[in-house]
């Protein structure tokens, strides 16, 4: 569903991603595992279009996307989570849901905020609360409810679990599995391995903007030395 | 008491006006983080334009209507127009080089409004029913201010409808907010930033319009209103309506009291209570701290060293300019030496802009307060020029030292408003000051010592004092002091955090601008025999920053080369075209273009690729 390949990207004179490549099937949720500065959010941003690739390929569902303009991808139901959050301050819930609302597309179920609100319960009871004004568990719930509302087929989730409280991770991860259920293929990046292995199929691991591990999330339990080798702090 | 009254339903019509057109400023620069100098010359466009529908119209109330209908839907599409041809192309350039391509748009404005409707002010003939007079407890007040007053309110409650309660106002507030994140969720921003713009324009348009039956279309509009709404803007705080609206109405009363009670100092009045204002509450009444900008900021380059060829092109070229004398004649004696105050004032602004990341709209201040040294000590106990030289400089460095107080604490486009309203003030003063600085007639009779009357000597001088003053500023930049500036200009809170006392930092950087750049506003009085107010305008301000853009903030040698270029462009169009503000602004909009790190830093970036291939 969306392949990535050969990516090369610079911040200015930075090389930051340096061949990286990595293939998702429909359905798969996989994770992106590496350390702060990896390039795990760079693979996300250049995949969504807000760094412009300096080479390489991707393509989603067959069609090439790289150099594409961020709201183009977005509409070919490419949703983009960003690690930071950045739910609009002043904007309520609902004024969030409907910036990212987008009429959704053949032969899927749409989301409503309805039905995100029984995903998200905390929100459906702040539906007129700015979001400057909300804590960060429910801040990380809005953003995803947000693009969400794209009717997205693929969701690149940045760190959701970030700075959260294990309580609030939990309820993300449930919500992850959720949204597994129906069907929705997600790449993941994190450094919560304990989160991750909760609810990804597979993983990729990242070190300095390429991949050096790539397998099933039981194939990395499994490897005692590629965990300790990339993964120990 | 009697005049109370009146007097406030006058404020209360003009500030219908102004905020017309400032709520029209502070949408878009909400969006599209550009403050548009042309926003003016929409208004300006929109009271021409207005004209030509309104005489040909009939002239009942429900024609008028209709004819300011056309008129709004005339200045959008103009909008529409500009925001594609220009301003779609500067987005991603730094903010100061979308107010130059801004200001580029405003002189072509001026003069394609020239061309088409002449020079001559048209007034539009006010139909019967506009005449009329309503009774206010006892007063006859005229009934078309009336309508002025309920248009503001009533412009402000439409656009909150707009803005909280449609899809396309929600995206315009997240888009004000975040516009990245806004695009990554699917929304197109072309046709977003293309819509505001033409909203803006509208709402300019209107403004322009209206104010037709009370005034006139005539071509000071642009540069006059665009002062009012960046006040208003600034004073209500940048993007928010409520905030314009409320400005709007501190000012236009404040104006239109000033001129019964203190028609002197209306002028200063207004840009003290905007000082005051942003001493208080630096982001504006309603505004908030702006959020760092969430594009990916690139980093300023680091200045570095000239490589040893532009060494040498500069020494080539100082030979060239200290041999000039020898071959050129008077007349272009007279231009060299306007380049090299041209450098001095260029190099000064770049010192405080560049490596001290303070951008200047109020620059001329410092040249004028310079000027005004010199002349007033000569006229008071008749100083010869040796010492208004020197006091040119000291008195710019302490006024700087003392504004430089209160301006640190602002940033960002605050900053440079705060810099254009203290200009403004100066200015004011000389206007309006007659009996100390003679006025619009300006202080005469400044001539050189005797030693120095030849045009030649005094070139020299000049280039000595610019190429000093150069090295200086070089000198300082590539000192302990200038890294600590630039640290502090890069991050204030991580400069803060490693000890540097960045507010003085800042006040020692204007010092050091200011007073250079009073130097060469003695030089320039000295070298023309006389001192004016226009030397304090905006235009002349504008023309500091034109240069240092033209050559770049990234290097030290850009301000040179703009200074130089600027100079030559100027003269050759001012002689040989009576079109000059149409191709000065069209060259302008295009280098901006063309490039937006300006000429030397385009040579620059061309000289390291060919270095590095």
């Amino acid at each position: 569903m969306l392949s990535v390949d050969g990516l090369n990207t610079h911040y200015g004179r930075a090389h930051i991603l340096q061949g990286m490549s990595l293939q998702m099937g429909r359905g798969e949720v996989r994770v992106l595992l590496g350390r702060n500065g990896a390039g795990k959010s760079t693979t996300m941003k250049s995949i969504i279009g807000l760094v412009r690739p300096t080479s390489g390929r991707i393509s989603f569902d067959g069609q090439e996307i790289a150099g594409e303009e961020p709201h183009r991808i977005a509409r070919r139901g490419l949703g983009y989570v960003p690690e930071d959050r950045r739910v609009f301050a002043d904007l309520t819930v609902m004024e969030n849901l409907e910036v990212g609302k987008q009429t959704a597309r053949g032969g899927m179920r749409g989301w409503t905020p309805e039905r995100l609100f029984e995903l998200f319960p905390n929100l459906g009871r702040m539906r007129d609360r700015p979001g400057g004004r909300m804590s960060g568990g429910e801040q990380q719930m809005l953003t995803i409810a947000r693009t969400l509302m794209g009717n997205p087929r693929l969701v690149l989730l940045d760190e959701p679990s970030e700075g959260l409280a294990p309580v609030i991770v939990e309820q993300m991860a449930k919500a992850i599995l959720a949204l597994k259920g129906e069907g929705l293929t997600i790449l993941l990046a994190e450094q919560n391995l304990h989160f991750a292995g909760g609810v990804a199929d597979s993983a990729t691991v990242v070190e300095k903007g390429r991949v050096v591990w790539s397998g099933t999330m039981a194939e990395l339990r499994a490897d005692e030395a590629a965990r300790t080798q990339y993964l120990a702090v | 008491m009697d005049s109370i009254i009146p007097q406030l339903l006058t404020g209360l019509a003009g500030a219908s006006s102004l905020f017309l057109v400032a709520s029209g400023l502070t949408i878009i620069f909400g969006v599209t983080r550009i403050v548009n100098f042309s926003h003016g010359s929409l208004m300006m466009l929109g009271a021409y334009i207005g004209w030509s529908i309104l005489t040909r119209l009939p002239r009942d109330p429900e024609w008028f209507i209709l004819g300011l209908v056309l008129t709004v839907l005339a200045i959008a599409l103009i909008g529409v127009v500009l925001e594609v041809v220009v301003l779609r192309r500067v987005y991603r350039a730094p903010e100061l080089f979308q107010l130059l391509a801004t200001f580029g748009v405003v002189l072509v404005l001026q003069d394609v409004t020239l061309w088409i409707w002449g020079a001559v002010e048209l007034p539009l003939p006010r139909p019967r029913w506009m005449r009329g007079f309503v009774e206010i407890m006892g007063n006859r007040f005229p009934f078309y201010d009336l309508i002025l007053i309920f248009v503001g309110p009533v412009v402000l409650g439409l656009l909150w409808l707009l803005m909280n309660r449609t899809r396309w106002g929600t995206l315009v507030r997240a888009a004000t907010l975040d516009r990245e994140m806004v695009a990554a969720l699917g929304v197109n921003q072309r046709t977003l930033f293309t819509s505001v713009f033409a909203l803006g324009a509208g709402l300019a348009g209107l403004g322009g319009a209206l104010s037709l039956p009370n005034s006139s279309a005539n071509l000071n509009i642009d540069l006059s209103i665009i002062t009012d709404a960046f006040v208003v803007v600034v004073v209500g705080g940048l993007g928010s309506l409520t905030g314009a609206f409320l400005a709007s109405l501190l000012i236009g009363i404040l104006q239109a009291f000033g001129i019964v009670l203190v028609p002197k100092i209306t002028l200063v009045l207004v840009f003290l209570v905007m000082a005051v204002v942003l001493v208080f509450r630096p982001n504006g009444l309603m505004g908030r701290p702006q959020a760092e900008a969430r594009e990916a900021t690139v980093a300023a380059p680091v200045i570095r060293a000239a490589p040893r060829e532009l060494r040498i092109l500069g020494l080539v070229a100082l030979a060239l300019a200290v041999a000039a004398p020898l071959v050129v004649g008077d007349y272009y004696l007279t231009v060299l030496t306007d380049a090299c105050v041209a450098i001095i004032f260029a190099t000064s602004l770049h010192f405080m802009m560049g490596p001290g990341g303070m951008a200047s709209f109020g620059h001329a201040a410092w040249f004028g307060i310079g000027a005004y040294a010199a002349g007033l000590l000569m006229q008071w106990i008749g100083a010869p020029m040796p010492v208004g030289m020197l006091a040119a400089p000291v008195a710019a460095g302490i006024v700087a030292a003392l504004f430089g107080w209160f301006v640190v604490r602002l940033s960002g486009v605050y900053l440079s408003m705060l810099t254009l309203a203290f200009a403004q003030i100066v200015w004011a003063i000389s206007f309006q000051w007659v009996e100390v600085t003679g006025g619009d007639n300006g202080l005469l009779g400044l001539w050189p010592s005797e030693w120095a009357r030849d045009p030649t000597i005094f070139y020299w001088i000049a280039l000595v004092l610019a190429v000093g003053v150069a090295l200086l500023l070089r000198r300082a930049l590539f000192a302990p002091y200038g890294y600590a500036l630039r640290a502090a200009r890069d991050s204030a809170t991580r400069a803060q955090s490693i000890g540097l006392d960045v507010k003085r930092l800042r006040i020692v950087a204007l010092v050091i601008a200011g007073a250079a750049c009073g130097l060469s506003g003695a030089i320039f009085s000295y070298s023309k025999g006389g001192i004016f107010p226009t030397y304090i305008s905006i235009p002349h301000s504008v023309e500091a920053l034109l240069m240092v853009l033209l050559g770049g903030l990234q290097t030290v040698a850009g301000p040179i080369i703009g200074a130089l270029v600027y100079t030559g462009l100027a003269d050759i169009l001012v002689r040989s075209t009576d079109l000059w503000r149409l191709v000065l602004g069209s060259v302008i909009v295009l280098l901006v273009v063309a490039f937006p790190e300006g000429i030397a830093g385009a040579a620059r970036r061309l000289w390291l690729r060919g270095r590095e291939a």
